[in-house]
């Protein structure tokens, strides 16, 4: 056991009173504050819309879909309760009991989509399919060997990426369907995902980075190399993954980007750089602005163009200190 | 304030970062001269004598409230700091939504200052030569 020293060796009652570290309690009641559930998204609303694709465009949406439900699954039954005995405070534990919920929340919510959109068939069709693609289940395979593993920054490592890279050759299609104005209800609960996934990466990926701080220097070099190894081990299936499901509808350049982009993002929450140069992480605007509403929005006043440069427009902010 | 007196300094960017330290990094990367707000409620806040660049990540998860890290908020309640504030950039992630990098967007229009970048996580190596850069040019800009 490489950071066994850390571990709670006994379980106490939890005092939020008593934090030992406040990034606990910041990220608690930011999940807490998100929570939410698919009921709440009006999901019928895109019947209408599920009805103007095409067949291969439905099979398409229900097998991402289903393959986002495995990852969501393992994560929920085996990532989030996997890290659980790794904990360095009974506070960061009750953390992972949220994001194990809510991961069962998110696997439960493209249920609710296949219900109110999809025929039983086409549904069962996938669920097979899932169980039968050699590179989903590859992809779950690689993931659950590091959690399987007695290595806890690893552990670590697996679910990050998870979080923060896995999820995105399948989150590409709700907005890419978003961008044309198709499944806009739909998106808009992949999109309450999405801001989850983000809070559940960067908290990993910090608590990753505390414990791999307390290692030695020659540890933090090989832990570093196992996880850029992992990385390139996942990003070769996921574009074989990609390949399979997008060639047909003829996105799979437009998703690869999408991939660089993230992995990338999922190498910044351990606290590493980036390994893919910008000019492979062009996404579509389209993509990105149904991701962000306004992020293709030019902020970069520095370059002398200052489309969004805004002055004296007043926002209500409710901080009470926060009156000048 | 006049912008003689900006550029008659090196630029200063005052900047807060969480003890996860992605705005901490990105900073150490840009390689300028920076001073960090204290994450730690009793701590003083900083306190500034000359105009400044303020960096901040963005709290919360997509609204308005909360989304300004509270050490912010508490070194930018001085007035004499807040009078020398001529710019923000912001830190976030677009999986936020709407509320990518919100931080900054109210900041500014607070504040009355130009939102000048936008960043994700630790920031990417375009990120660091474009906001090197702009940072400088913005210095020495003629009025």
């Amino acid at each position: 056991m490489t950071t066994a020293t850390s571990r709670l060796t006994r379980v106490q009652a939890i005092n939020w009173n008593r934090l030992e570290d406040d990034k606990d309690l910041e990220v608690w009641n930011r999940l807490t504050s998100n929570f939410w559930l698919p009921e709440k998204v009006p999901l019928s609303n895109d019947i209408p819309s599920w009805n103007t694709l095409s067949e291969p465009e439905r099979r398409l949406t229900i097998r991402v879909f289903t393959g986002l439900t495995l990852l969501d699954t393992i994560q929920s039954s085996v990532g989030a309760p996997t890290l659980m005995p790794d904990a360095r405070t009974p506070h960061e534990e009750a953390v992972y009991a949220n994001i194990a919920f809510m991961e069962a929340v998110h696997a439960r919510s493209y249920s609710s989509i296949f219900s109110t959109l999809c025929a039983t068939r086409e549904v069962d069709d996938a669920f097979r399919w899932s169980e039968e693609n050699p590179t989903l289940q590859a992809k779950a395979e690689l993931v659950l060997e590091r959690y399987r593993a007695e290595d806890p920054l690893m552990r670590k490592v697996a679910s990050v990426f998870l979080e923060s890279f896995l999820f995105y050759s399948g989150f590409y299609l709700p907005m890419y369907w978003s961008s044309h104005a198709k499944l806009t209800n739909t998106a808009d609960l992949i999109r309450l995902i999405i801001r989850d996934e983000a809070v559940h990466g960067y908290y990993i990926g910090y608590k990753f980075q505390q414990a791999l701080a307390e290692a030695s220097p020659e540890r933090q070099e090989e832990v570093k190399a196992y996880a850029y190894d992992l990385l390139l081990a996942l990003y070769d299936n996921e574009v074989a993954y990609t390949e399979s499901l997008y060639d047909e509808v003829g996105l799979t350049e437009d998703v690869k980007a999408f991939l660089h982009y993230n992995a990338n993002k999922a190498l910044m929450n351990l606290g590493f750089e980036g390994l893919f140069p910008q000019a492979l992480c062009d996404v579509d605007p389209t993509i990105l602005a149904a991701l962000s509403p306004g992020a293709d929005e030019n902020h970069d006043f520095f370059s002398g163009s200052g489309s969004a440069y805004v002055i004296g427009r007043t926002v209500a902010t409710e901080d009470e200190d926060w009156a000048f | 304030m006049s912008v003689t007196a900006v550029s008659a300094l090196p630029p200063e960017l005052i900047y807060f970062s969480t003890r996860s330290g992605n705005t901490h990094r990105f900073i150490r990367k840009l390689d300028l001269p920076a001073r960090r707000i204290p994450i730690e409620r009793e701590a003083p806040t900083l306190a500034v004598t000359r105009p400044f660049i303020l960096v901040t990540p963005t709290y919360g998860g997509g609204e308005a409230k909360g989304a300004v890290p509270a050490p912010v908020i508490r070194f930018l309640n001085e007035a004499d700091n807040r009078a020398l504030l001529v710019g923000v950039i912001a830190a976030g992630n677009t999986n936020f939504g709407a509320a990518y990098g919100l931080a900054g967007r109210i900041i500014a229009e607070k504040c009355g200052v130009p939102l000048l970048y936008r960043f994700e996580l630790l920031g990417t190596d375009e990120d660091v030569t474009r906001v090197r850069k702009g940072v400088r040019e913005f210095w020495t800009r003629p009025s």
